[in-house]
């Protein structure tokens, strides 16, 4: 890893926080912009989160020894009926422990 | 009302929202070391991008060998969000000084903008109000470099057999639990993954993260076109 690469990260996020801010038009998006933006989480995350719990390290998809979808199932089910994030992660880190140490997955 | 008590209410606001930010932060930085990483790259990749999802997916797409491009370009996709902030923020903050603007959208991260945000569309008048926004970033700003630091040196002794990598997508599933009740963002959260997985060795470039997530905002504007028909 360059320190460039990390400025150049750091220069786009600020950019994006930064950009809006001072850009003189004040309706710049529309409504519907708007509720699109509203889904960049959405559409964003899960292509980080699908691959780390379906992949194995060579890049194929693990259906069968691969504790990690039960305890992400796990962790969708508790985040779901509690709305804590905390709690959401301990539970999937939790099964996921117990799944491994426990159960020997 | 005063500089410094509208600035403690910004704290206090906060406050609440830090709790889920510390394992968070903590995570980051012990990934940083998993990585391989040196601790004053990983603290200073806080410092400079200050930007969570933005170093976690800088971290992974870089240890999967992407290239610095691919890189950036799916970093602005994650920090995308912020442009609707700076939008709607823009007009609480038209008067103040560029210095000002500077300052405050370096910290203006999702909790600052939420709670600030809120504070800005009940005080419109008061023209002290961005001290709130100074208070909520920089609350955001101190935990999260604290909260590195912790990883930082919980990095180095946590045992590899745990698997701490996993952390990753369950602390981004985490962040996504108030969408899971709406049909439309888990349509757009499962074509997002989806394409992910299955495109992750024919999307060339490591390009997987961007491709799937433009592919799942058409379906979202898609989806916006759909409702506002039935309306």
């Amino acid at each position: 890893m360059h320190w460039s690469l990390i400025i150049y990260c750091g220069i786009i996020t600020f950019l994006t926080r930064f950009s809006m801010v001072v850009l003189p038009k004040k309706d710049t998006f529309g409504k519907k912009t708007k509720i699109v933006l509203s889904y960049v989480p959405s559409a964003i995350f899960p292509a980080i989160i699908f691959p780390l719990i379906f992949l194995d390290n060579a890049g194929n998809v693990d259906l069968e020894s691969n504790p990690k979808i039960l305890a992400a199932i796990v962790a969708v089910i508790i985040g779901y009926f509690s709305r804590n994030i905390i709690i959401t992660i301990f539970s999937g880190l939790i099964s996921y422990w117990a799944m491994i140490f426990l159960f020997g997955f | 009302m005063k500089k410094s008590k509208i600035f403690f209410k910004g704290i206090s606001d906060v406050s609440p929202l830090m709790i889920p930010v510390v394992p968070f932060g903590i995570i980051f930085g012990a990934i940083g070391m998993d990585l391989g990483l040196s601790p004053y790259m990983t603290l200073g990749m806080s410092i400079i991008v200050f930007g969570g999802a933005s170093q976690i997916v800088l971290l992974q797409l870089f240890s999967g060998g992407a290239s610095s491009l691919v890189i950036l370009s799916s970093v602005g996709a994650v920090n995308s969000r912020h442009l609707l902030y700076g939008a709607v923020l823009s007009e609480h903050l038209s008067s103040l000084k560029l210095i000002w603007k500077i300052i405050l959208t370096y910290v203006m991260v999702d909790q600052a903008y939420a709670v600030s945000n809120d504070y800005f569309k009940k005080n419109k008048k008061n023209t002290n109000k961005h001290y709130h926004l100074l208070a909520t970033g920089f609350t955001c700003w101190t935990i999260w470099q604290i909260s590195t630091l912790i990883g930082i040196f919980l990095g180095s002794i946590i045992p590899e057999e745990l698997g701490l990598t996993f952390a990753i997508p369950i602390t981004f599933l985490a962040l996504l639990i108030n969408d899971f009740k709406k049909l439309n963002n888990v349509i757009v959260m499962i074509i997002s993954g989806s394409i992910a997985t299955f495109g992750y060795q024919v999307i060339p470039f490591k390009a997987y993260i961007i491709v799937s997530a433009l592919s799942a905002l058409l379906v979202a504007l898609f989806l916006t076109n759909i409702n506002e028909d039935k309306k």
